[in-house]
């Protein structure tokens, strides 16, 4: 894909929007206008605007389907990422395959876009283990449930890649941490950005701000936008909308290079909002109003790069019945694999604590071998 | 695999025990597509939609609209293969009857490992014989006693040790139904020797917490038939049924020792106390009084009680008293207006959200009627009534108390005269309605009893001047003095 002009060492002011007095980086209206902006641009072929779209049909469609899995008592718990698909496509789709991302439970879109299987999570909360991919494979960390807990993970591990030399060129290697609003508010985040700061760390901190911490409204969580909290530490922030795919592309983009070339890190606060519940465990309407939802549907992600792909011929409705025929052959077979999905052995949980095993464990194991045989017939429900 | 397929109610949040069906959105014999809604289910964490597990036809719905049904209960039976003639044989209902699978894959209940409702005892595998046997002498079968005697997984204490009921006997079903059996706790009795008290605080999950709160049982006044000791709601209710049939005592007043009390002010009660300061010290309150022979309104009550549509809905002086503040609204419309300090402007509202005042465990609410002033006086009725049923039930959302323009504050039913209400943030005026009482008043020319009542009209004196604020307060008189002609003039 393109590269998204930045001007690094320019003043990084948002400008002013078609969403009236919100200040962020916008390149699509809500009505899929494509807007100039003087510091970000993208350079997409029509191919890579399809790519995009259809990223973020399929991880919505997805998303739908396990928190339907999730209601029928297959999984135990799904937090669920409806409305936030732009800020997570158009951000994965900036990094390089070398580059590090630290997410948290939600970012199933990020997950997509780095090439993993999308049932992973759903064994996550399924509880058949405790997540079973391998970071290193597709440079895509484990879900930290902890809020804020990996913004640390992911600045000492930014500290690695520049001890390890890996920072200062066009080669450079990056890392991005998700979280959210909710997160901004805990002490691991604060410290996380003071060293990532201190240390140059080549780390992006990307905020989707999607306005709940489960209940609690983002205006009784700071007094000044997210995004200008990065001043106090030293170094950029920036506000992008978060519901546009292209804007959230073309300044993750920016942010990551400038960590790649060793001129530190960057706050982005990508302005979105939770469409539905903070988890299937949550009840939204005991504390926001339908008034506000309606307003946020009109803004909404996908129909706004739907809009565009229509307005500049780059797609037709046949394109977009397809997409939508690929997303629910996605969910079907999403589903089958869900239900096909074998409980674990219990001694299995004993496998993957430490790389190298360790006696305490090892007689747990035993212990709890020897307790299974004693029953009659195999298994334990 | 069989065609009809039962679907049990999952736990839907981490650790439930049960739901309450609020609403079921098929019906038997309707087809339903996969994913499609098929029941509203609200648990103590939120109120969902689940969606069909299968597609087919609903057989049977087992459970009626308002019941609870605990996790792992069948909920209703689908035929996923409705197109291939009549069933053979109908499934029993309630209860995982012939030709039914449950579960969604292959007999899998939807009750995740580690989730959901306890277990009957009589579910647990046997044992290996003699050998398991002689590693724990005197295994009754459950958990605690049944696992290998083990240095370093002390016994719990004899008193913590829970009268858990063991055997067969205590669960009952057939086939793979699992279904728990109620157990009821022992209540300790008052006549009895106390046992030594527990150190430790009572087991109970948050919601069965939540349940002796508010029945007044005290937790450690039990013994716990659950899991490990634990109590359950069965426990709570069984001991608070148990101490309504006892002679409630003068309670011992929880005083500190220099005899004050001191209660933390949080939720409903700190939200009001911040409205009501905020509101008292920026809009400069006048607030009016007027005194009304009602006796018209209320026979009118008494004959639109009487009328044949009428007669399912609670009809009260309220329901006029809304009325004739609506039609008195459209005759001056300046009342149902707000303060916009920030740009120095005042906001006439074409509709009326009108808020009733409602005094709820939670405190003080004030819900609003929306768009009141386009209601008819039946749809009116019918508002008022539900408002007054959500507020009672604590069900009233955010969305409901906000964009009041108008409040009704009915001090009347506590037996009250009247008052001086304080406005409600950015409404301008309140309406107090006191107590309607039996009084000597000169009608026709002679004292007679009739119905009187003292209305008192609250305004934020920026905007309403006393000539507007009497005129307003005089129509809604003249209205619950004669409502038939006031209508007949002005509606």
């Amino acid at each position: 894909m393109s590269k998204g002009n930045s001007k690094r060492g320019v003043t990084r002011r948002p400008s002013k929007n078609s969403s009236g007095d919100l200040e962020f980086v916008q390149l699509l209206t809500p009505q899929g206008e494509p807007i100039k902006h003087p510091d970000y641009s993208v350079n997409f072929t029509d191919e890579e605007y399809r790519a995009l779209y259809r990223d973020m049909v399929i991880v919505r469609r997805l998303d739908a389907e396990s928190l339907s899995l999730q209601r029928q008592g297959e999984l135990a718990l799904w937090a669920s990422l409806l409305g936030q698909e732009a800020a997570q496509v158009g951000s994965a789709r900036a990094l390089r395959e070398k580059d590090m991302v630290f997410p948290t439970y939600r970012e199933h879109g990020v997950l997509w876009c780095r090439g993993l299987d999308p049932i992973l999570p759903l064994k996550l909360f399924r509880c058949v283990n405790q997540g079973s991919w391998d970071p290193e494979s597709h440079r895509f960390h484990m879900y930290t449930i902890v809020i804020g807990a990996h913004a640390l993970h992911a600045v000492g591990y930014a500290m690695g890649v520049t001890k390890d030399g890996k920072v200062g060129s066009d080669d450079g290697e990056a890392v991005i941490v998700y979280f959210g609003d909710g997160a901004s508010s805990q002490g691991d985040v604060a410290e996380a950005m003071s060293w990532a700061a201190v240390f140059n760390a080549p780390v992006v901190f990307f905020c989707q701000n999607n306005q709940y911490a489960i209940s609690e409204p983002v205006e009784r969580q700071a007094r000044i936008p997210i995004y200008q909290r990065a001043r106090g530490f030293g170094f950029p922030g920036i506000r992008v909308d978060g519901n546009d795919v292209l804007a959230s592309y073309a300044v993750t983009r920016a942010a990551l290079d400038a960590a790649r070339h060793g001129q530190g890190p960057t706050l982005i606060e990508a302005y979105t909002y939770r469409m539905g519940a903070h988890t299937s465990s949550d009840d939204p309407t005991r504390y926001r109003v339908d008034a506000e939802v309606e307003a946020w549907k009109a803004k909404d992600p996908i129909s706004r790069m739907r809009a565009f792909l229509t307005q500049q011929q780059i797609a037709g409705p046949d394109f977009f019945e397809a997409i939508d025929e690929e997303a629910d052959k996605h969910a079907i077979e999403l589903r089958e694999r869900v239900l096909a999905m074998p409980d674990p052995e219990p001694v299995s949980m004993f496998d993957h604590v430490y790389p190298g095993g360790s006696p305490l464990l090892d007689d747990e194991r035993a212990e709890l071998v020897r307790y299974l045989e004693s029953f009659e017939s195999e298994g334990v429900r | 695999m069989s065609r009809v397929k039962e679907f049990k109610l999952p736990d839907l949040g981490e650790g439930l025990t049960e739901g309450e069906i609020l609403k079921w959105l098929v019906a038997p014999g309707e087809r339903v597509k996969l994913n499609q809604p098929i029941v509203e289910v609200e648990t103590a964490k939120a109120a969902v939609e689940i969606p069909s597990p299968y597609a087919g036809a609903v057989i049977e719905l087992y459970h009626p609209e308002g019941s609870t049904v605990e996790v792992g209960a069948p909920l209703i039976a689908f035929d996923t293969d409705p197109d291939a003639g009549p069933l053979p044989t109908p499934p029993a209902s309630g209860e995982n009857g012939a030709g039914a699978e449950g579960g969604a894959a292959g007999g899998r209940t939807p009750v995740l490992v580690g989730y959901g409702p306890r277990q009957g005892s009589a579910r647990r595998r046997p044992r290996r014989g003699t050998q398991a046997r002689a590693e724990a002498p005197g295994a009754t079968g459950d958990t605690a006693a049944a696992f290998p005697a083990q240095p370093s997984v002390p016994a719990p204490p004899a008193e913590t040790t829970p009268a858990v009921p063991s055997g067969p006997a205590t669960a009952v079903g057939s086939g793979n139904g699992t279904r728990p059996v109620a157990g009821l706790g022992t209540l300790v009795e008052p006549g009895t020797p106390a046992p030594p008290r527990r150190p430790a605080p009572a087991l109970a999950k948050p919601p069965v917490r939540k349940l002796a709160k508010e029945l007044g049982v005290d937790l450690h006044s039990l013994v716990g038939t659950g899991p490990g000791g634990s109590i359950t709601r069965e426990d709570v209710r069984a001991a608070a049924e148990r101490a309504s049939q006892q002679v409630p005592g003068p309670g011992p007043a929880e005083w500190g020792p220099n005899r004050e009390r001191r209660i933390p002010v949080k939720g409903v009660r700190k939200h009001t106390a911040e409205n009501m300061v905020r509101s008292a010290f920026t809009a400069p309150h006048v607030t009016e009084f007027l005194t009304v022979d009602v006796t018209r309104t209320v026979r009118a009550c008494k004959r639109l009680r009487s009328m044949p549509d009428w007669q399912d809905i609670r009809v009260s002086p309220l329901l006029l008293v809304a009325k004739a503040v609506l039609v008195a609204l459209r005759r001056h419309p300046m009342i149902n207006s707000s303060w916009d300090a920030e740009r120095g402007e005042i906001v006439v509202k074409e509709y009326v959200n009108l808020g009733i005042a409602a005094a709820t465990d939670r405190g003080l609410i004030v819900p609003n009627i929306k768009d009141a002033g386009r209601l008819s006086t039946r749809e009116l009725a019918q508002a008022l009534n539900d408002l007054v049923t959500t507020a009672r039930q604590g069900r009233t959302t955010p969305a409901d108390m906000m964009g009041g323009t108008f409040t009704i504050t009915n001090i009347g039913v506590f037996g009250i005269d009247t008052g001086t209400p304080i406005l409600p943030p950015g409404e301008a005026a309140i309406l107090a309605f006191g107590a309607i009482q039996k009084r000597p008043w000169i009608h026709k020319g002679k004292v007679r009893p009739r119905q009187v009542t003292t209305l008192g009209l609250s305004f934020d004196h920026r905007i309403i001047d006393g000539e507007l604020g009497s005129r307003f307060l005089h129509d809604v008189g003249r209205f619950l003095t004669d409502p038939e002609t006031a209508l007949l003039a002005w509606d």
